[in-house]
């Protein structure tokens, strides 16, 4: 078992499931459960196809 | 990084809507299949932001809707034995059986009390040996994990007074099943990230193919949201179907394999019917032979039979994505949250429950 901080909720959740997982490390948690540790390369990925596909459409107003 | 601001951007959202509208040419149907989705889409109101030619459907995602009534019915029995302390996730509570609710039972003095994770109903079977505790073991593919578990630990403890009363249901079954139907008109699928968390998304592949029907696995976020459409829109318009990963932070391809072994030591695949829309061949789980002394279905005898739904409730169409919530007539007038006629509006993940929440529609 672990402490897992839920933005200033601490609860005790089971890390069966992700014996990887490190202090401070981000984990998805499910009815008591640790699923799977986030991968911060993969967040990052998927934030910078948001930021180029604002560059791949320059004519169109984003706040219209 | 925050991991929830940044997915949260007003600025992203624009983006991607005004990415959707250059890239949308013709009309398009897609379905989110959790109701985690739904309530996002809603309470954001990010098919507001859509293009007017893409139509999001709500899917079958919801447990707590899709948990037939005789499994209800079941439920309410065993919480009104006077042995029995019955466990079960809040939301099952205010569900209407073909009678009354677990919420009614407890009003009449029946022991039924709300859990956060089944481990804690392991834990009062541990405190009460002279009780039976049964955990009402309702739930996707996510949820899979952390049931089996508590029946694991339940056999290593050896434990005799503690059961599962099962009604778990697998997603790829239900969509191959949605695109089987006749009135089918799904055009594209947002499968949920947090049912591919554990299984991964191996068991899609084949159901695109074969339907020719692209298949992005999206996150809960709204930018996750707004992205995994994009994606689909991307395959439709381009003519391909194929399984993409939108939610690769937390989803694998290979899912999770410590859980997925434990979920299969535990329990084996079963046809399961689902409320309002029926049986589906190898959509459900059921404990194995092995743990059959913690099956509650096999430990207590009991007498429910078939039982009608409320005449006046569509969630059954709601379910398959071939009616919205609003277009029931006791939508917000006999069926409320405070006053259910069908689980679709009871639970947190309901379409019903979400467009009474969220949506401005008159009724």
């Amino acid at each position: 078992m672990a402490k897992v901080d839920f933005s200033g909720v601490v609860k005790d959740v089971s890390l069966a499931y992700v014996p990887e997982a490190k202090p401070g490390d981000y984990v998805l948690v499910h009815v008591g459960f640790a699923l799977q540790t986030l991968d911060e390369e993969e967040a990052r990925k998927t934030l910078e196809m948001l930021a180029q596909m604002g560059e791949l459409a320059p004519g169109e107003d984003p706040a219209a | 990084m925050k991991w929830v601001d940044e997915f949260r951007t007003a600025d992203g959202a624009r983006k991607l809507a005004a990415a959707l509208r250059s890239l949308t040419t013709r009309p398009w149907r897609i379905m989110e299949i959790c109701g985690g989705q739904t309530h996002a889409i809603l309470r954001f109101g990010i098919d507001q932001l859509l293009p007017p030619e893409i139509t999001l459907l709500h899917g079958p995602g919801c447990p707590v809707c899709v948990t037939p009534l005789e499994q209800i019915d079941k439920a309410i029995e065993l919480a009104h034995r006077p042995e029995v302390i019955f466990t079960s996730f809040g939301d099952m509570l205010r569900v209407p059986g073909s009678r009354e609710d677990l919420l009614s039972v407890r009003a009449a003095g029946g022991d039924v009390r709300i859990v956060y994770s089944p481990l804690e109903a392991v834990d009062l079977a541990l405190r009460n040996p002279s009780r039976e505790v049964v955990f009402f073991a309702v739930g996707f593919e996510t949820t899979a994990p952390a049931n089996g578990m508590a029946v694991y630990r339940a056999r290593q403890l050896n434990l005799k007074n503690f059961s599962l009363l099962v009604s778990h249901v697998l997603v790829p079954p239900a969509i191959e099943a949605l695109l089987r139907s006749p009135g089918c008109c799904i055009q594209g699928f947002l499968a949920a990230g947090h049912v591919c968390t554990v299984e991964g998304y191996g068991d899609y592949l084949p159901v695109a193919a074969r339907f020719r029907t692209p298949i992005v696995i999206t996150g809960f976020e709204p930018i996750d949201i707004l992205q995994g459409v994009y994606l689909c829109v991307k395959q439709l318009e381009e003519g391909r179907a194929e399984v993409e990963n939108q939610y690769a932070r937390a989803v694998r391809p290979e899912g999770n394999p410590a859980a997925r072994r434990l979920v299969r030591e535990v329990f084996e695949v079963c046809p399961r019917k689902w409320r309002g829309i029926g049986e589906i061949p190898a959509s459900g789980l059921r404990l194995r032979d092995s743990y059959a002394a913690f099956d509650a279905e096999r430990k207590f005898a009991l007498n429910t039979g078939a039982v009608e739904e409320a005449p006046q409730c569509i969630s059954g169409l709601i379910l398959q994505g071939l009616k919205k919530p609003h277009e029931c007539g006791a939508f917000g007038v006999q069926c409320t949250p405070e006053r259910p006629l069908g689980a679709t509006m009871v639970s947190s993940e309901g379409a019903c429950s979400a467009y009474f929440r969220y949506k401005r529609t008159h009724v």
